[in-house]
């Protein structure tokens, strides 16, 4: 069956001729339309719409954001901060990018509708700093937005006022998970906390309650507040509802980001008839579809078992390419729905040096303050390293899984989780190709195959 | 004196043991009164909790209600309640005990989670064990011990970073054995208020650091060096000068200032290797200050006094002074803050002996509001409940010296006191005839008559009363040298030769204490607990003490305004 | 600390975005290091001093951030894309294309002086990979014949100055 044609709501103006990155376009095309009601209605209103929708957080973890804003302690007394995640740093990952460059109001608009359903007067966007122009934008677009009375000081002519400030960040990836964006706020090393007691919605910014949302979520949030929570019900699938931004990267005739109701299009129809298929002459081996910390698939995989459907438990039997691209479908088959960057590798690939690849990046991005995920990631960054440029002996796979099995569930964050599941994934999937690599690194490398570490 | 309100208790169940604990106790610390242990390093009852070496992990669950009746849901295998247990290990030290919380410290899950810990920790460590300074009281070596896998998978490189670094005068830094456990960062910024620690760098290259320029450099830096459970952070005094099991440990006290720090004194063979704090909940913490450790660098300097006759014909020759001027007031005892409250009773009694008049020499100094106070006497608290002296002692024994300008007093004597630097001038000394009693050299000593050589603190036991009126005792750690004698006999020898036949013993001095001192009424030396003990304090409350806020100190009601 | 007035007014600006002033580290950093160049060994005394910090708490931000630097690189900053996508797509053999143009070492100068070329981490715009940051551009779709073209644009521009 052809993919369904793209659903295209966040990314609506992306790439669009004629489409500009100001105010006046983005007014022209209804802009801020959805702020001026928003703020007339109960902020409690608001808060139930997203609570309705069903939205997951599309940064990464797909917590739903309306038990997330419910979380909020709002006894305390003290102020309340919103900051917008645009730290957007999870490999295989790029679509707040197009966002923040192209269409910034839009975030804008989301966020301000955010803040106010939930009495916050002032929000941060984090952004990387390897994105210096997005920040410049970002900071025109707001200074505009504030000039026009949808950010600052009375918004839309209400007593309420709410700013924004952008911030940029320095490059550290682990600046992206909740706790070290804000510890990276405050100035300090980007260092989680550990939850208990410090989960941001009691403990966050300066110790107050904070919303930390990445920043396609708070668009979906702009989009329910317009439709109502139950219209967005309608979009996607049950329990996966609204679009997700698919970003495709790696060995496909056309990589790129594209936005589809969730759980309406399968792996296969997204890499094969959306992204063209592989390259000429090559095979898909292997794809990460959520972001480079999520579990690896092998092209030839299947998997059983069975699953609700409505109201009824029914069976299933998938290869790859028939995997319903949504948080649970993939949850189920043992990976994640992630941030939804899919990376696709191809029969010239080896998996060693693919590892050796990403195992690179997690040493060097942990932030070292607990001791599994410091020493664990950087010896499996050693051990596939010296695989690939030293002496690789046949028992390193069995090696790398046990280092790999003593990392998840011990650490202060995700990252342990993020930097072993790779290594846990690529063993358990291509333990062969592991054990053989002694032999196999001594043969040609395939035609076309890429210096990966 | 109403009792302390009894704290909120949870009962808790560690490894099947049930016990009820303080609200806010912390799992590490409620598994320690069931004498289960739980490894750790980052964790310090003193210090913030930061949860970062995650060698504290162990199995928790609760019991399992019914959301909605909350009504407690049975397991039918074992009648008791069903506990839910958290399928990830949680961290002990971050972890405040609830009502019904279960604990399993000996699952197979904690056991592989602290074989995965050791084995990450072992990972980029040195094997520097032979030549490590904290061989033989380090965690690293003892967890590695109890919970490791025994032996190592890692062939590559270890991490390299700066070894042996002077990170001030008096700690040494080795940044290869450091754990980034933080705890000496965390002691810096919150306990010694000195913000000059730090990592840098990221993931496993992080680096504990001082800032370049800077130095750790402040009272307090040899702390760090007590609580770095690998060997990091050293001592650049001890370092390599003793294995620490050859020491023999004796509770002390820090006799700088009225604080009256508790610490250990680690000895062999009759010679001090170092001092650290002893943990004293209600005094100093677990800390104690750089300047009190030095104190035992002088007891074997060349002005150390040495009797130059039998210790009898010394007493026989002071003895001879008292019948030569036996009239009211002809003698003058000064004591000392620095004295015992044994010695005290004993000078006391000497004096009374005498006809004497008494006097203690003030000092007075900045406090740190941390573990200085600003009376550098430990024990002229000693001295009121002793009744040595009735208010509290001037910065000059100027009264003394009036009266030995008039000719009043003939015979000065001074216990441990240099009576020059308290103000009296080189007149005055050749005025009287000087019996000096004490450790050093010095310009009494120096002009006296009769000489007693006697011992410093670590060489004698003794009780002092410190600024909270808590009173505390310090143990003999070496013998004095050759020459000396323990304080106590050489007062109770004049006093007998003034007349007032006395014992030296601490059983009997004690007894007399109980019976003569009502405050110290039920104590003995043998009963007092190694922690101390608050005396009443009322009898003194209207005195204007010196002393300014410091840690588990404050000052009771402003003092009165010192008139010049 | 020699910074451009502009500059400083920027600074005094940023510090009050935040209601502690620890949380413009960061900020401060940025604006330091575009003026300069680089951040000059004076900078954590200057910036604690400026935020009533340490300058140690300083020195760990700097060292922990990699985009932060305390030695002058080249005039143009090279930073290519290691991780996985780009290097699916040849981003390593891009990196030696532009150390080659240049005669060059990852993370030393360059001997003309112009450039600095650096593997960063993932850029994220891996559907056009191999990617590469030409100090604030982004460059995709950078393969051994744009890496080439890109640097005789460097040099041309270098010649201009």
């Amino acid at each position: 069956m052809a993919a369904p044609t793209q659903r295209r709501i966040i990314f609506q103006h992306i790439d669009e001729a004629g489409y500009s990155n100001d105010l006046g376009c983005y007014v022209r095309h209804g802009g801020y339309e959805v702020l001026k009601k928003s703020v007339t209605r109960p902020p409690a209103e608001l808060i139930d719409e997203v609570k309705k929708s069903g939205l997951r957080g599309r940064g990464g973890a797909g917590f739903p954001c309306g038990v997330k804003w419910g979380l909020v302690d709002r006894k305390s007394g003290k102020p309340i901060y919103l900051i917008v995640n645009a730290d957007e740093s999870e490999p295989g990952t790029f679509k707040d990018r197009y966002i923040m460059h192209q269409d910034p109001h839009q975030l804008i608009e989301g966020t301000m509708i955010s803040c106010f359903a939930n009495n916050v007067k002032q929000a941060y966007i984090y952004i990387r700093g390897e994105m210096p122009h997005g920040a410049r934008i970002l900071e025109k677009a707001i200074a505009e937005a504030r000039a026009a009375g949808f950010v600052g000081q009375n918004i839309c002519g209400t007593t309420y006022s709410c700013d924004i400030f952008v911030h940029r960040g320095a490059g550290a990836y682990i600046c992206g998970e909740e706790t070290g964006l804000i510890e990276s706020l405050e100035g300090k090393r980007a260092n989680p906390r550990i939850k208990p007691p410090y989960f941001p919605a009691v403990l966050g910014l300066y110790q107050c309650p904070t919303i930390v949302n990445n920043v396609e979520t708070l668009c979906h949030v702009k989009y329910i507040v317009e439709h109502g929570g139950d219209a967005y019900t309608k979009i996607g699938t049950p329990n996966n509802t609204g679009t997700r931004i698919f970003c495709v990267s790696g060995h496909v005739q056309r990589p790129g980001y594209y936005e589809f109701e969730a759980g309406k299009i399968t792996m296969g129809q997204l890499l094969n008839d959306v992204c063209g298929g592989p390259l000429p002459g090559r095979k898909f081996k292997a794809v990460i579809p959520g972001g480079s910390s999520a579990k690896i698939l092998r092209f030839g995989e299947r998997f059983k078992g069975k699953r609700k459907v409505g109201a009824e438990m029914v069976d299933y039997d998938w290869g790859v390419e028939d995997v319903p691209m949504d948080f649970d479908s993939l949850g189920m088959i043992g990976t994640m729905g992630g941030s939804g960057g899919v990376i696709v590798m191809d029969d010239t690939v080896n998996m060693v040096e693919a590892l050796a690849n990403i195992n690179a990046f997690y040493s060097h991005e942990s932030c070292g303050q607990c001791t599994p995920c410091r020493e664990g990631s950087l010896w499996m960054k050693k051990i596939t390293t010296r695989m690939v440029h030293g002496h690789a002996r046949p028992e390193d796979a069995a090696l790398l899984k046990s280092v790999a099995d003593q990392i998840p569930g011990r650490t202060i964050c995700a990252f342990g989780e993020a930097c072993s599941w790779p290594t846990q994934s690529f063993i358990a999937k291509f333990g062969d190709e592991f054990k053989q690599y002694p032999e196999t690194k001594k043969t040609a490398k395939p035609a076309g195959a890429h210096e990966l570490v | 004196m109403i009792a302390p309100p009894k704290p909120d208790l949870v009962t808790v169940n560690i490894d099947g043991k049930e016990i009820a604990v303080p609200k806010g106790t912390n799992v590490i610390e409620a598994a320690r009164l069931v004498n289960v242990d739980v490894p750790h390093y980052c964790y310090h009852p003193k210090l913030t909790i930061v949860g970062n070496c995650r060698m504290c992990l162990i199995e928790m669950g609760m019991p399992a209600v019914d959301p909605a009746t909350k009504a407690p849901i049975m397991d039918p295998a074992t009648g008791k309640q069903k506990i839910n247990w958290i399928p990830r290990p949680q961290i002990g030290c971050g972890t405040n005990v609830s009502p019904g919380l279960h604990v399993k410290t000996t699952s197979p899950m904690v056991k592989d989670a602290r074989e995965g810990v050791m084995e990450f920790l072992l990972l980029n460590h040195p094997l520097d064990c032979p030549i490590c300074d904290q061989a033989g009281e380090c965690k690293l070596q003892e967890q590695s011990t109890g919970y490791g896998r025994g032996y190592s998978r890692f062939v590559e490189q270890k991490n390299v970073k700066p070894k042996r670094t002077q990170l001030g005068p008096r700690v040494t830094l080795d940044d290869e054995r450091c754990i980034l456990c933080s705890r000496c960062i965390r002691f810096s910024k919150e306990i010694a208020k000195d913000d000059v620690l730090g990592f840098v760098d990221r993931g496993s290259y992080s680096t504990l650091t001082c800032f370049p320029g800077k130095q750790l450099a402040n009272n307090y830096s040899l702390n760090t060096v007590d609580i770095c459970p690998v060997g990091a952070l050293t001592s650049t005094d001890f370092r390599f000068k003793m294995r620490v099991w050859f020491l023999k440990q004796t509770n002390s006290l820090d006799t700088e200032t009225s604080v009256g720090a508790n610490t250990v004194v680690w000895s062999r063979e009759g010679e001090i290797y170092r001092i650290t704090p002893r943990r004293n909940d209600d005094v100093n913490d677990t800390w104690m200050a750089d300047s009190g450790r030095e104190l035992f660098k002088s007891l074997k300097s060349p002005d150390r006094l040495s009797a130059n006759a039998n210790i009898d014909a010394l007493v026989t020759a002071a003895a001879e002074l008292f019948k030569a001027n036996s009239g009211t007031g002809a003698i003058a005892v000064v004591g000392s803050g620095r004295s015992s409250v044994e010695e005290q009773f004993l000078t006391k009694k000497l004096a009374v002996a005498l006809k004497a008049t008494t006097s203690l020499v003030s000092r007075v100094g900045q406090g740190d509001k941390l573990l200085i106070s600003a009376d550098r006497n430990p024990n002229v608290r000693g001295a009121l409940v002793t009744g040595l002296i009735a208010a509290l002692p001037s910065q000059k024994l100027t009264d003394l010296a009036a009266s030995i300008d008039a000719g009043k007093v003939k015979v000065v004597v001074s216990v441990g006191e240099d009576l020059a630097a308290a103000g009296l001038t080189a007149a005055q000394l050749a005025k009287v005839s000087l019996v000096y009693l004490g450790t050093h050299a010095n310009a009494t000593s120096a002009a006296a008559k009769v000489v007693l050589p006697t011992l410093s603190v670590f060489e004698k036991n003794g009780t002092f009363v410190n600024q909270q009126f808590r009173l505390q005792k310090s143990a003999k750690a070496v013998p004095g040298p050759q020459g000396t004698t323990d304080d106590l006999i050489v007062l109770a020898k004049l006093a007998t030769a003034a007349g007032a036949t006395i014992a030296s013993d601490l059983g009997s001095i004690w007894k007399l204490l109980a019976t003569e001192i009502p405050v110290l009424g039920p104590i003995t030396y043998a009963n007092l607990p190694e922690t101390g003990l608050l005396l009443d304090s009322t009898p003194f409350a209207a005195l204007p003490f010196v002393e300014g806020e410091t840690l588990h100190y404050k000052p009771a009601a402003p003092a009165v305004a010192a008139t010049a | 600390m020699n910074l451009q007035p502009a500059t400083l007014q920027s600074i005094d600006e940023v510090i009050t975005h935040y209601p502690v002033k620890r949380s413009a580290t960061l900020p401060l950093l940025h604006l330091i290091q575009e003026d300069i160049g680089y951040l000059p060994p004076d900078t954590c005394e200057w910036i604690a001093a400026k935020l009533e910090l340490q300058p140690i708490n300083v020195l760990e931000v700097i060292t922990f951030y990699p985009m932060f630097r305390q030695k002058p690189i080249g005039r143009r900053h090279v930073k290519v894309c290691r991780t996985l996508s780009c290097a699916l797509m040849g981003g390593y053999k891009t990196c030696e294309q532009f150390e080659q143009e240049f005669n060059t070492h990852r993370g030393e100068v360059s001997p003309d002086g112009e450039v600095t070329v650096d593997f960063v981490e993932c850029l994220a715009s891996c559907g056009t990979a191999p990617v590469v940051l030409i100090d604030d551009d982004l460059h995709e779709k950078v393969d051994c014949a744009k890496a080439k073209q890109l640097s005789d644009q460097i040099k041309a521009e270098a010649k201009k100055r």
